[in-house]
């Protein structure tokens, strides 16, 4: 499962779908445009990889997903944050943020 | 919970399939319309909106295959989905399907078989605890072959000696148990107290010997197997402390060993009695003969290397408090090996080269089933070029052709199991008596795994060949068929897989017919005795009633004189030991005119009989005179001695009237001498393959003691298996309750005793024949499809003149071309195979140049015959026909 011309970050994709969720109960669309949004469209999604990540993060038992009617009638897959996924938001957010810390040590000891 | 999940939603979507799909098109669908909206908010036109979103989430269906292609559930679909392909395509070819599933069912299940008898006997550790510690301990002869210990050695040992935990000693013994019931005899040893601590195994019940039992002049104590006691006392669970009769005295029983106890130097044994010998014993007494097995526990973390620096180290410093004899001076140090390898050692030569056999027939078999799939693959060409064109990947289609042959080995693999198990039933009815563990022969867990292992292995080795081929095939030649209208170029591996056959089946064929010739002549060696018509039996004189000499000369002489009387009986006599029968019974024997009067010339076999046991073994006469009915007790020893034996040690003497002295305590000056009366022709022992032993024969009456167990030996008139009850009858005349044991016609030991070589020659025999079969086969198939795929160059060729015969030959050069090459390079690897049967051989060279040409010219023989076939249709090819059907 490649993730072809996505510009976020190689494996940041999932905290960036967790933190999204953390706020509210979203459809794929939304957690996209939010994102897009937020980081001022630094990240774009690209919709297959951001649908198969669903799709793993809730069969990883992180998210529940759940269908809901739209007002045009159309069916609308709502994604929300489970207990686990809150607890591996939290894991991920502090591995990023060592991480994060730690490349901007380099990059200044560089300079 | 997560494992759970994705179980959940993978069965989910395997189940309703539909529903799934519909689920990821809705949600790419609302996916399109909000961004769409998105657009629309911005000011975008309905219609622009929506391409905008169009072009931002790229193609849709692509999304969706995305999504779709995640989850376990699709790998599982795929492979569904090659099997089932798979299996439609084995039964729309039912005859190429029944053939290679035949064949893998054979070489597996015959594999599967072998493993099953050799894996238990060879390689399973043997049912002690930390049984790699257990090792035995034997002397060595100047020639470096083994020798069973003296007690007096493992006395030394066991004091002297830092690297075992325990050590014991055992002697064999067959002690007659009589008392209620039938009186018989039963196998058993007397050890030292330490016997069962070396093996690791307690009684079940009572107690173990201690120390205190195993003194000269000890407790007359017993422990009996479970096995005994259900038969002979009923499974009494209270037999510890009854009192049983062996060879007439009085024991206790204090224990009996667990039902599953395996009992590996002494299988049969029933019986164990503490040794109870002395510590320090006079050279000339039963504790310095050599006639113990030594075995010992090693403590923990030592190893066998260890032990045998250790043993060594020993055997080169004899120390002052312990004595040697010359015969056991430990000069050429001790032998120590790991118990298994030692009760294993007689039979490993012949099992290996089983093994070995078995490997080649199943490389065999599959180098004929990738052959087939290598032929279908050429066949299949279309096929791939189809599918390659429509999109499927390499990769893509060797697994679909790697589920094809794995179905292939899967259902061989099944089928295997019902050959093993018939394969393991004819082997168990073939395996010679002698062979240790023959009990555990059988299809047990370990065999079924390892016919699970061979059957994906060769699944996954016989198919990818043929599917990287077929794989790669497509891809230059495409949907162009041209290539197949001239002679192919892409046989060229199926000729390489005929040569191997050809040269895998050379190798069996060269040691199936080593194997033949030589049991061919180890049946032309002269046993020395004429074993048509005669019948043995072992007969005991056992109890207080025969504790005398001459009581037991006069039962012998009585049950004898009882025999005679039976009708169709010619003649009858006793000796103490059979030829063949596995009895081995020696004494020193000394010259008068020895140069070295050591006293230790080394050990000549012992026959004490009664005068007519040369004229019913048929044994001959070369001088002098034979035992008679004068040499009784009292009168000068008369002795009869063999022929090479006299030759050897009477060169150009007259060896009538030499005074010898044989028997036990040799150097005794007091000891009368004995006198040689006669010279006879020389008898076979220990088996027929064995160099001539020196033999001595005396009247029973004459030597040192009366043996109490002797076997009778009758010359028939008519069939003699015939007389069994009539001959067992008249012993039993003279007193009821003696046992009769061990009966046999003499020509079933001589038949016996080659019983080894012959299972080794059936199996390979029978590996040989299919090995020579499926490389006909094998041949067979490549020709006719090469004619089927030259069917237009011949046309031409026929066309533009070529005879009948030109074509005929065209195609059998070809095949007999393979055979050739196959047939070059055979002949090297059975030269290099022979030497794993060397030992196996009697009187044949591995290299013998018979058995070698014999081979060739079968193998030639067969292949022609497999050419001819394909060829003849060749020759039959109607040019008109071929070219105009293009």
């Amino acid at each position: 499962m490649a993730e072809p011309n996505t510009d976020v970050i190689q494996g940041t994709l999932d905290l960036l779908i967790l933190k999204t969720l953390s706020l509210e109960p979203m459809h794929g669309f939304g957690i996209a445009r939010r994102i897009e949004q937020v980081s001022r469209g630094v990240f774009r999604i690209n919709p297959g990889s951001l649908l198969t990540a669903l799709q793993r993060l809730e069969r990883a038992g992180w998210l529940d997903a759940e269908w809901r009617q739209t007002e045009n009638a159309r069916r609308a897959r709502y994604y929300a944050l489970t207990r686990a996924g809150r607890k591996q938001l939290e894991v991920e957010t502090s591995t990023w943020n060592q991480r994060a810390t730690a490349i901007a040590r380099l990059l200044k000891a560089e300079a | 919970m997560s494992l759970w999940r994705q179980l959940a939603r993978g069965l989910r979507v395997l189940v309703h399939r539909g529903a799934s799909d519909r689920d990821v098109d809705d949600e790419v669908a609302h996916y399109l319309d909000q961004a769409t909206a998105a657009h629309v908010g911005r000011g975008l036109t309905e219609a622009a909106a929506r391409r905008a979103a169009a072009i931002e989430i790229g193609n849709p269906m692509v999304v969706r295959e995305q999504v779709r292609d995640y989850g376990w559930e699709n790998i599982a679909a795929t492979t569904a989905g090659d099997l089932r392909v798979a299996v439609r395509r084995l039964r729309t070819h039912p005859g190429f399907a029944v053939v290679a599933v035949l064949t893998l069912a054979l070489g597996i299940g015959a594999a599967t078989a072998i493993f099953g008898a050799v894996n238990p006997i060879l390689f399973e550790p043997l049912a002690y605890p930390h049984a790699d510690r257990v090792v035995m301990v034997s002397d060595v002869r100047a020639d470096g072959s083994r020798l069973e210990t003296t007690y007096g050695t493992y006395v030394e040992i066991a004091q002297r000696s830092r690297v075992f935990h325990a050590l014991a000693a055992s002697d064999a013994w067959q002690p007659a148990l009589s008392g209620d019931g039938d009186p018989e005899r039963l196998a058993g040893q007397q050890v030292s107290a330490s016997y069962f601590r070396v093996l690791g195994i307690s009684p079940a019940l009572g107690r173990n010997f201690a120390d205190a039992d195993d003194r000269p002049g000890g407790p007359r104590v017993a422990i009996l197997s479970a096995r005994l006691v259900a038969r002979r006392f009923g499974g009494d669970p209270h037999v510890v402390g009854r009192v049983i009769d062996l060879d007439g005295n009085p024991f206790t029983v204090i224990g009996v060993m667990p039902a599953g106890f395996s009992n590996v130097l002494e299988a049969a044994a029933d019986v164990w009695t503490p040794l109870q010998m002395r510590q320090h014993a006079a050279f000339e007494s039963r504790e310095w003969g050599h006639h113990q097995t030594m075995i010992g526990r090693l403590e923990p973390g030592v190893s066998l290397d260890e032990a045998r620096r250790e043993l060594n180290a020993i055997a080169r410093s004899p120390v002052a408090d312990f004595p040697r004899p010359a015969w056991a001076s430990l000069n050429d140090g001790l032998m120590v090996h790991a118990l298994q390898y030692d009760v294993t050692s007689g039979v490993r030569p012949a099992l290996l080269a089983v093994l070995g056999a078995v490997v080649l027939l199943l490389a065999i078999a599959c180098v004929n089933v990738a052959n087939l799939l290598l032929a279908r693959g050429a066949q299949r060409a279309d096929e791939f070029a189809m599918r390659v064109a429509l999109g499927a990947g390499r990769a893509r289609l060797v697994r679909q052709l790697l589920t094809e042959s794995l179905v292939l080995a899967a259902c061989g693999g099944v089928l295997a199991l019902g050959v093993a198990e018939a394969g393991l039933r004819g082997l168990i009815a073939l395996t010679p008596s002698g062979v240790p563990r023959a009990g555990a022969i059988g299809l047990d867990g370990r065999a079924f795994v390892f016919a699970l292992a061979v059957t994906a292995i060769i699944g996954i080795a016989v198919g990818i060949a043929p599917a990287l081929r077929a794989s790669r095939n497509t891809a230059g030649r495409g949907l162009a068929r041209a290539s197949s209208r001239v002679a192919g170029g892409h046989a060229a591996s199926r000729r390489v897989l005929v040569v191997a056959e050809v040269v895998l089946a050379l190798v069996l064929l060269v040691g199936a017919g080593l194997l033949l010739r030589s049991l061919a002549q180890l049946f032309a060696v002269a046993p020395g005795f004429d074993a048509t018509n005669v019948l043995t039996m072992q007969i005991d004189a056992a109890g207080r009633r025969y504790a005398s000499d001459s009581a037991r000369l006069q039962f012998f002489a009585q049950a004898l004189d009882a025999v005679r009387a039976v009708p169709g009986v010619t003649s009858a006599a006793f000796t103490s030991q059979l030829p063949l029968s596995g009895d081995v019974d020696g004494y020193g024997i000394a010259f008068e005119n020895d140069a070295v009067k050591s006293g230790d010339e080394g050990a000549a076999l012992r026959y004490a009989v009664t005068p007519d046991y040369f004229k019913t073994m048929g044994i001959p006469l070369r001088a002098g005179r034979l035992v008679d009915a004068h040499d009784v007790p009292g009168a000068p020893e008369a002795l009869v001695i063999n022929e090479s034996f006299a030759k050897r040690r009477f060169p150009g003497q007259n060896p009538i009237g030499q005074r010898v002295r044989v028997g036990p305590e040799l150097n005794d000056p007091k000891r009368p001498w004995d006198y040689v009366v006669g010279v006879v022709g020389d008898v076979k022992q220990t088996s027929l393959a064995v160099a001539q032993e020196d033999q001595f024969y005396v009247a029973s009456g004459q030597w040192d003691w009366v043996d109490n167990v002797q076997t009778l030996v009758v010359r028939a008139r008519v069939e003699p298996a015939s007389l069994i009850p009539l001959v067992k009858r008249a012993i039993w005349s003279v007193d009821r309750d003696q046992p009769v044991t061990r009966v046999a016609t003499m020509a079933a030991l001589v038949r016996q005793s080659a019983a080894e070589r012959r299972f080794v020659l059936i199996v390979f025999e029978i590996f040989a024949a299919a090995a020579l079969a499926l490389a006909a086969i094998g041949l067979y198939g490549v020709l006719s499809g090469s004619v089927a795929e030259r069917t237009r160059e011949i046309g031409v060729r026929s066309a533009l003149g070529a005879t009948q015969s030109q074509i005929l030959a065209l195609i059998v050069r070809e095949g007999m071309g393979l055979t050739a090459v196959g047939v070059a390079i055979g002949l090297a690897g059975a030269v290099a195979a022979s030497r794993a049967l060397v030992t196996l051989l009697f009187g044949v060279s591995r290299l013998d140049p018979v058995t070698y040409a014999g081979v060739v010219v079968l193998l030639a023989g067969v292949s022609a015959l497999a050419c001819w076939i394909p060829a003849s249709r060749a020759a039959r090819v109607d040019p008109s026909i071929t070219l105009r059907s293009e």
